[in-house]
């Protein structure tokens, strides 16, 4: 699993002498990773979700992290709840979320407001990708 | 050698810095992700009008979350179902293998007070110390400390968070540190 997504300058590495320049590497990639957000807004960890609702004439939804980890631990959500950690590895759909499954386990109507506020979770611009925003290092190796 | 990774430092965090000033909360309509023509973004909250009330950083969302958290400005359910078992553990670990900089403390508490174990074990970590090939390219791209930090939790450019033990003071072992030290 780990192996699998190594960047290519891990490879690389190991041809590197000395822990002076790695750390020289280690620095510039991180000032990299640093300078990808200069141009970016968005708050911190909101995570867009659009692997359907474009594709089905809707907004694509905006999951604000900030707003929800007032009110809940992450373990509440991650955990109990089983939202995988990974932007998009979750199979949401709308069809479940009725059911009371993901979002839908707490936005139905008596720990939060109900799926009919449809324009509150649809709220992003058209085209938007689906993943974690306001952020960077986290875009895996094709960012550096 | 030394000279040059302080150095390299002080650039990372001139660095970040600098980007810390230039960007506050920006409202919703003009974050790049809502759409301003959806009336109901009237409806939702603006992060400044939230943020602004809690302990202030200079990264991430601006909020120092562990002192929120343990000094109350909020709190955030640990639970929803009654019979769900929550575990908090106060057990420090000191990280070794970090070169020439200060090493590395990885504190359970803070963390278990957010999250559960079965985040991090054994998904991410293996629970025996030194048992993690964990590395710094690794962490960038968003593996092991860099699958949350970087993402939700403080971000990757705050180094001294994480190696915050300096090398010429500390004379006790890596690894689990005992609490009478
Ligand atoms: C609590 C948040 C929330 C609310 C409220 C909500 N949705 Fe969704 N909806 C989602 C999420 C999350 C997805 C999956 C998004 C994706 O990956 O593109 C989704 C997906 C969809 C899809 C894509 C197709 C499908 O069947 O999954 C449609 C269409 C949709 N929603 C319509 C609506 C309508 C209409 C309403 C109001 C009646 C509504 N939604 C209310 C969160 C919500
Ligand atoms: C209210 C529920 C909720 C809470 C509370 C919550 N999260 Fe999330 N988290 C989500 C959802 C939803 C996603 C997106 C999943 C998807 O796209 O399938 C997500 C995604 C993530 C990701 C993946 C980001 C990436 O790079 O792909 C990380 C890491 C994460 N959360 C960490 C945290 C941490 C740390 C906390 C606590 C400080 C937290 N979450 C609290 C719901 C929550
Ligand atoms: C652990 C419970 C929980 C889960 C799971 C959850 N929410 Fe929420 N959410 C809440 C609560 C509580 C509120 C605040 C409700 C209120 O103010 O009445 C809220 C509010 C919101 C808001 C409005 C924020 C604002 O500015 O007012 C959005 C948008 C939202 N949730 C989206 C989502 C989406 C999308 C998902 C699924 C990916 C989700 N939530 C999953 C509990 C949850
Ligand atoms: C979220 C915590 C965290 C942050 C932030 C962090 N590190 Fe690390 N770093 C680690 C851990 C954990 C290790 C591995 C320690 C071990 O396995 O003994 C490490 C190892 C290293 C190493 C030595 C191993 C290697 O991969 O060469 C260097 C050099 C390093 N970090 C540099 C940095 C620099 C420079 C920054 C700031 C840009 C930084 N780190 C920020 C946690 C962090
Ligand atoms: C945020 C991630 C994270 C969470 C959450 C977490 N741990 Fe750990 N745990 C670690 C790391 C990192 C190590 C050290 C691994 C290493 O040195 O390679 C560790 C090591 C351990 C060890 C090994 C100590 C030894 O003697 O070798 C135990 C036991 C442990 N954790 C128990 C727990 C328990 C119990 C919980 C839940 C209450 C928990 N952890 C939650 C990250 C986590
Ligand atoms: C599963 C998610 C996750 C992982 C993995 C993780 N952390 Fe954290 N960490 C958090 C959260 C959440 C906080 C709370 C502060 C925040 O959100 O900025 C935090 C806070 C911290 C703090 C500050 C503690 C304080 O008292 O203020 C340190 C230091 C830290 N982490 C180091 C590490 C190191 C080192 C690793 C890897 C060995 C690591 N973390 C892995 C989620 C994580």
């Amino acid at each position: 699993m780990i192996q699998g997504i190594m960047p290519s300058t891990m490879k690389a590495r190991n041809s590197i002498k000395g822990s002076g320049r790695r750390l020289l590497l280690i620095s510039l990639a991180g000032l990299c990773a640093t300078g990808f957000s200069a141009g970016v807004s968005a708050e911190y960890a909101d995570v867009v979700l659009n692997r359907l609702s474009d594709k089905n004439d809707v907004r694509p939804v905006i999951f604000p992290h900030w707003f929800h980890r007032i009110r809940f631990r992450c373990k509440v959500c991650h955990n109990e709840l089983g939202f995988e950690m990974r932007a998009g590895a979750n199979e949401i759909t709308m069809g479940k979320i009725i059911d009371g499954q993901y979002c839908g386990l707490c936005h139905n109507d008596e720990i939060a407001w109900g799926v009919d506020n449809c324009s509150l979770c649809h709220s992003g611009k058209h085209g938007l990708k689906t993943g974690i925003r306001g952020s960077n290092q986290t875009g895996g190796p094709g960012r550096w | 050698m030394k000279f040059k990774s302080r150095h390299l430092l002080f650039i990372v965090a001139v660095w970040s810095a600098l980007q810390a000033q230039e960007v506050i909360w920006k409202s919703l309509s003009e974050d790049g992700l809502h759409d301003p023509e959806n009336p109901a973004i009237e409806l939702l909250q603006q992060p400044a009008e939230a943020l602004s009330q809690l302990p202030p950083d200079t990264v991430g969302n601006r909020v120092l979350w562990n002192r929120a958290l343990r000094e109350q400005y909020i709190q955030p359910r640990t639970n929803i179902y009654p019979e769900t078992k929550i575990e908090v553990i106060d057990m420090d670990i000191i990280m070794e293998k970090t070169g020439e900089l200060p090493l590395v403390l990885f504190p359970h508490r803070p963390h278990t007070e957010w999250l559960d174990c079965t985040n991090c074990h054994d998904k991410i970590f293996v629970r025996k110390v030194d048992a993690n090939p964990v590395n710094m390219f690794a962490i960038l791209s968003g593996q092991y400390c860099g699958q949350c930090h970087g993402a939700v939790a403080f971000p990757l450019t705050e180094c001294n968070r994480c190696h915050s033990v300096p090398r010429s003071t500390f004379t006790g072992k890596p690894g689990v540190q005992s609490r009478a030290n």
